[in-house]
């Protein structure tokens, strides 16, 4: 299996002018295409920070980061937006919808960030939120459904590019327990079907599901272990 | 390029809605910006071409030369020597100037007593030569005429009346073509009385207090040849300066004065008078257009103000759309565009506002009082719309840009986390 994800000696430190805070100190990690990992630690820990760096959104201060076999230093933000539409897909706590356009055009977003042409957009985020359950549902706007459906919403844009990775930062934080395991169920799906997913959480029940699992501790891998028996 | 426009245009046309009183107010202050500008810049128009038509009132493309003394030596001959030019001479620079248009002479009888039945008044009797009537703007009124060729050579008791003297000389009622009225008891047929203009420049007094009569009548009357004024006009601005060295060229040498001595005939050369008053003018519209400006400029700073607002509002959706791929680009111009389209309609309201007032402006009647005939109406031309028009785009375009581009330096990562 090849590298996914392939980060060496990965340190960030946050410099606010008085203090500089050093929230990652050497990460080394390797993620494998096909993996369901799950990253667990307390609050503060780095967890955060490190999902930024996993999704692109932020540069780590020192240390090699490659994704997909592209190296994601040194590029310009826009170069950072693009690789971000074409190798990850976000799924977060709080859903982060659009609020104001419908369930099919928030699916629709990423693509067209992608320049894929109109038609083909269309007929993709149909076909994705069918598959997440929600094919009657597509001209609903957000403020319209139910947390669950959200983030199968979510879910839905998150898979819209094809991403290499798809990036779960507490996905169930905001939800009750049947649509949290509900939500569980969708990932461990996508996962057998070879998917390649990251979630990020303290919940340990939800860690169990996962086939690795990182524990992240003061900005460093305190843990790093495999379950052949989960799901 | 075209996959960054239609990304622009659908992330545009799907962008929130913004609070309607909020964009009601932008908007409304756009457009009194739009009308501000757009009056002011009326008014300089029209302030502008009533000064350059009351300007030309006196007439166009002329010279006015009086005669003054010398202020060089020349040839032997000590300064401070009269010119006096005759009614002859004016044959003679005629024939060396054949290029001007016209060459004209004034002999002037001040205070003369001119009569009309019981009524006297004391006033200023002209004596000209015909081609006076075209250079000098004097048009008759419908009903009468001006001199011809023919009056002179007969020396014809003929008088061409300005409006002011005739209305003095005959009250409102009476029609005074064709009356006979005596100047210093010679009797004169009434032949003209000149159209009303409203008058910038005069020399010896308004055109509208005075009486005119051919030359030759004039000086078998009064006995009088010494020209009291030349008058030159040229077929084309941009030749007058040489037209006045050559008529020093030619009556230097007659009179006797060095023809580089500007004090032996006084000069008012229309031509560059018109270019200076041109310029206040320009200026004048300027300072206004400057003004209004300003006042639009204060609206664009609304249409800022608004959009940061609108920025800070919709900072996680910034930073969803960047975490979903969105470039810097595609952030910036829906948010410009979003300004552009407020400062449009705006703009296009202003702009119907300031139309319609400048419409009602051509109703008031500016012939009727003394300071609207000064100032003129308000006029829009094409050029004030262009003006006005990109001075909109480029506010709304500050007014969208700057406040996107802050919304371009939102962190994803940060606008991301939890609520």
């Amino acid at each position: 299996m090849t590298s996914i994800i392939k980060m060496e000696k990965i340190r960030k430190i946050y410099d606010t002018g008085k203090v500089k805070v050093e929230a990652l100190k050497g990460i080394d990690l390797d993620v494998r295409a096909g993996e369901l990992v799950a990253i667990v630690g307390p609050s503060g820990s780095g967890k955060s920070t490190l999902m930024n760096l996993l999704g692109c959104l932020d540069t780590p201060t020192d240390g090699v980061y490659e994704l997909g076999g592209e190296n994601v230093g040194g590029v310009t933000r826009d170069q950072l937006a693009e690789i971000r539409n074409r190798r990850v897909g976000f799924v977060f706590q709080n859903f982060n919808l659009l609020p104001h356009i419908s369930a099919l055009e928030n699916v629709e977003l990423p693509m067209l960030f992608g320049g894929l042409p109109p038609k083909e957009r269309r007929a993709r985020a149909n076909e994705l939120l069918d598959r997440v359950g929600l094919g009657d549902r597509v001209d609903h706007k957000p403020t319209e459904l139910s947390g669950g459906q959200m983030q199968r919403v979510a879910i839905a844009r998150a898979l819209a590019m094809n991403p290499d990775i798809v990036l779960a930062d507490e996905p169930t934080g905001n939800l009750d327990t049947s649509s949290g395991t509900d939500i569980m169920s969708i990932f461990t799906d996508l996962w057998k079907a070879g998917r390649t997913l990251i979630i990020i959480t303290h919940d340990p029940a939800l860690a169990k599901r996962a086939s690795r699992i990182v524990e992240i501790r003061d900005g460093r891998i305190t843990s790093d272990r495999r379950s052949e028996e989960a799901a | 390029m075209k996959k960054d426009l239609h990304i622009i245009t659908s992330l545009f046309a799907s962008s929130g809605q913004l609070q309607k009183k909020r964009a009601f107010l932008t908007i409304a202050a756009i457009a009194w910006g739009t009308v501000a500008i757009l009056l002011l810049l009326a008014f300089g128009e029209g302030l502008k071409r009533q000064l350059s038509k009351n300007r030309r009132a006196m007439g166009e493309n002329i010279t006015v030369l009086w005669p003054g003394e010398t202020s060089k030596a020349w040839k032997g001959m000590p300064p401070g020597r009269r010119i006096r030019p005759r009614i002859d001479d004016l044959e003679f620079i005629r024939e060396r100037m054949p290029e001007l248009k016209s060459v004209i002479g004034e002999v002037v009888s001040w205070r003369t007593a001119i009569a009309y039945e019981r009524k006297t008044i004391n006033g200023r009797v002209n004596g000209v030569n015909y081609e006076y009537g075209d250079a000098r703007k004097h048009f008759p009124m419908p009903g009468g005429r001006w001199l011809t060729p023919e009056d002179d050579k007969q020396r014809r008791r003929v008088a061409f009346l300005g409006d002011e003297m005739a209305n003095d000389l005959f009250g409102k009622d009476i029609n005074p073509v064709g009356k006979t009225i005596l100047i210093n008891n010679a009797p004169y047929i009434v032949i003209g009385v000149m159209q009303h203009k409203t008058q910038m420049g005069a020399y010896q007094g308004p055109d509208a207090q005075h009486a005119v009569v051919p030359m030759s009548t004039f000086k078998a009357q009064f006995g009088r040849e010494r020209l009291q004024n030349l008058v030159l006009e040229t077929r084309r601005p941009e030749d007058m300066k040489a037209a006045i060295r050559k008529f020093n060229e030619i009556m230097g040498p007659k009179y006797g004065y060095d023809p580089t001595d500007d004090r032996a005939f006084g000069t008012w050369n229309t031509v560059e008078t018109a270019k200076v008053s041109l310029m206040i003018a320009v200026g004048i519209e300027m300072f206004l257009g400057i003004v209004g400006a300003l006042t639009l400029l204060i609206g664009g700073v609304g249409v800022a103000n608004i959009m940061f607002a609108v920025i800070k509002e919709r900072t996680r959706e910034i930073g969803v759309k960047m975490a979903l791929g969105a470039k810097s680009r595609w952030i910036i111009w829906p948010f410009v565009l979003e300004a552009l389209l407020y400062t449009f309609i705006g703009g296009a309201l202003g702009i119907m506002i300031a139309t319609l007032l400048a419409t009602g402006a051509t109703f008031i009647p500016v012939e009727s009082s003394e300071v609207m005939s000064f100032l003129g109406r308000p006029t829009l031309s094409p050029q004030i719309g262009i003006a006005t028009s990109l001075i909109l785009g480029l506010i709304g375009l500050m007014a969208g840009y700057f406040p996107a581009r802050r919304a371009a330096r939102v962190d994803p990562a940060a606008t991301l986390r939890y609520e």
